[in-house]
């Protein structure tokens, strides 16, 4: 099991650097479809059953698909690098990457290596997340049924050509 | 056994990419396409830490994320849409008006 | 060197199950294209392929052979990458599904129990569903790639289309969920031993049925691709064998569709079953494939005889009338089973 947490790590991080650096816009998402598909069969090696699948339905199979078509749509073509933007490269790429190397450190330091997982390890089947949603996250459920509402109807105004 | 600091790990260098991405490229459907892979990093996060602890609550924390993501990146598009009908391009050093 | 022993049996099963299914499905795919011809022929008084081999059996091989060697066209302006990944992706997907679908019980042989599924998942149903909605892309990419109008506009509708009608398809699916309490399609049959879910749940099927049409691109909802309104859709620009992995991966998909609409909705491999234990093991593959069988020939007829939808009368129609039918169904079916277990 652990090889093959690398393995898709290592296919995650891959894609992650292919979604940064290419000039294509259509490149970048399917660079960044792979990363989900990664990241969920990574979800099912750590026991989250539903949410792996999830994943795939709605982040690489419908948020993705969006993006595709939006792409498409506007026909956007490749990045020409100009110089307008030479602080951010120079300075913003290298301070982040920084960052990054402190949290990682601060993460090494707070959960060590060593740390074995809990003795009740849970698989996130359809039935256990089904009675967690619908018993103490009920509100929260019902507060992100309106908010897709809202979404839709956002989407639909903001998008259209006339009113 | 898997270590959760590999796990962690992997999301927070997910997450630095993601933020680079963000600041270094100019087309705005590759940075929102960033912001979704940091999203994503800090869902690993969760499921990581839900795993260690023994709790399925962080998985259902991913499902509202997700949820949220997906909403987020509709109206997103939206708005990039009636930006580009606006403005013609999609490069973000198009859109300064507010700039002083 | 036991244990080992004890590890590479199952592994072999599997690669064996993988090969027989992989081989079994490419001839499906290929003899229901030969189908296809004929029953339309027919319907239309005619009689189809019948000189190539016996009543045109032969068919699909001469077909087979012609692609091969047809002259590979490629758009002068196409993007490489992406005009060489979408016939494949399509493809792919398109073989992936089969691989949690139950085709039996089990055989048992040398006293190992082998059973007739690849891999048993217990999320099985959104392992297919999962898989259905990034078959969206090859399609998507397909049109996009090709850099010409006629697939832009094709790939874009047929795109759009078919995420339409994936929520009508889960929704129809919701029902037969809550009725047998789980989402693994082995499970889901087993409950059918007592009566069948098209019974049980006859808008569910239907609206299953129109759904899974819609999602494959076929008559009546086959506008993204039919050849007098924009010449081919979204394969126009493709030609011999990436054409063939297109037309490959929509019998594939037809296939995997029956397949699935025989374990939700008619018992899936349940029928009579008698005789010693080899044909006990048999019989219920043989009768899975009779009604898979039996759809495919449903899915021709209709091809042959219904005329084909306007665009917007396709959209319209499963986002007014198929995506509240299924909301009203899942409401039905949740209020009678809550109503039954108190």
């Amino acid at each position: 099991m652990a090889p093959l947490f690398y393995v898709l790590a290592t296919v995650a991080i891959l894609a992650a650097l292919c979604l940064v650096l290419e000039r294509t816009p259509v490149y970048s998402a399917l660079s960044l479809i792979v990363v989900l598909c990664s990241l969920a069969v990574i979800y099912l090696l750590l026991g989250a059953e539903f949410l792996a699948v999830v994943q795939v339905i709605v982040y690489a199979g419908a948020i993705m698909v969006l993006f595709v078509l939006v792409i498409m749509l506007l026909n956007a073509r490749q990045e020409t690098s100009t110089d307008r933007s030479r602080l951010a490269r120079w300075l913003g790429a290298p301070l982040l990457l920084a960052f990054l190397g402190e949290v990682i450190f601060a993460v090494w330091q707070r959960f060590p290596p060593e740390t074995a997982p809990a003795a009740t390890a849970l698989v996130g089947g359809p039935r256990a997340i089904g009675e967690l949603l619908f018993r103490n996250y009920v509100l929260p459920f019902e507060v992100t049924s309106i908010l897709i509402l809202v979404a839709v109807l956002g989407a639909v105004v903001l998008a259209k050509k006339r009113l | 056994m898997l270590p959760l600091a590999h796990i962690l790990a992997l999301s927070a260098i997910l997450f630095g990419l993601g933020a680079v991405g963000f600041i270094v490229r100019r087309n705005i459907i590759t940075i929102f396409m960033c912001i979704e892979l940091m999203l994503n990093a800090v869902n690993l996060a969760f499921i990581g830490f839900s795993r260690y602890l023994g709790n399925l609550d962080g998985q259902v924390f991913v499902f509202f994320v997700i949820v949220v993501a997906a909403a987020e990146a509709a109206v997103g598009l939206a708005i990039i849409i009636a930006v580009y009908r606006n403005r013609g391009s999609l490069s973000i050093e198009d859109f300064d008006s507010l700039k002083l | 060197m036991a244990m080992r022993f004890d590890l590479l049996l199952p592994l072999l099963a599997i690669l064996v199950k993988v090969g027989v299914v992989l081989v079994a499905l490419l001839t499906a795919v290929a003899y229901a294209v030969w189908l296809e011809r004929k029953v339309v022929a027919r319907i239309q008084s005619r009689w189809g392929p019948y000189r190539v081999g016996p009543h045109g059996l032969l068919q699909p091989v001469a077909d087979a052979l012609k692609i091969f060697f047809k002259e590979d066209i490629v758009p002068s302006d196409a993007d490489r990458v992406v005009y060489w990944l979408a016939p494949f992706l399509a493809f792919t997907l398109a073989l992936l599904s089969i691989a949690v679908i139950p085709f039996g019980t089990s055989i048992t042989i040398g006293g190992h129990t082998i059973p007739f599924q690849i891999a048993d998942l217990n999320v099985g149903l959104l392992f297919v569903l999962a898989v259905t909605s990034l078959g969206v892309y090859g399609v998507a990419l397909a049109g996009w790639s090709s850099n010409s109008k006629y697939p832009l506009l094709g790939g874009l509708r047929s795109s759009a289309q078919m995420i339409s009608y994936e929520l009508s398809l889960g929704l129809g699916v919701v029902g037969v969920v809550m009725v047998a309490g789980s989402l693994s399609l082995r499970e889901i049959v087993e409950r059918q031993s007592g009566l069948w879910n098209v019974f049980v749940q006859p808008v569910g099927f239907l609206l299953y049925f129109t759904a899974a049409i819609a999602e494959t691109n076929r008559v009546p909802f086959d506008l993204p691709e039919g050849e007098s309104e924009l010449v081919g859709g979204f394969h126009t620009e493709y030609s011999s064998f990436k054409f063939a992995m297109f037309f490959m991966a929509e019998y594939a998909n037809i296939v995997t569709v029956s397949c699935l609409a025989t374990l939700l909705f008619f018992g899936g491999w349940l029928g009579p079953v008698f005789g010693p234990p080899l044909l006990r093991a048999l019989l219920p593959v043989l009768w899975f494939c009779l009604k898979v069988f039996c759809f495919l020939f449903l899915y021709i007829w209709i091809r042959g005889t219904l005329p084909r939808f306007r665009y917007d009368q396709l959209m319209a129609f499963g986002w007014k009338f198929l995506l509240p039918v299924g909301l009203l169904n899942v409401l039905v079916t949740s209020l009678i089973l809550a109503w039954r277990s108190t």
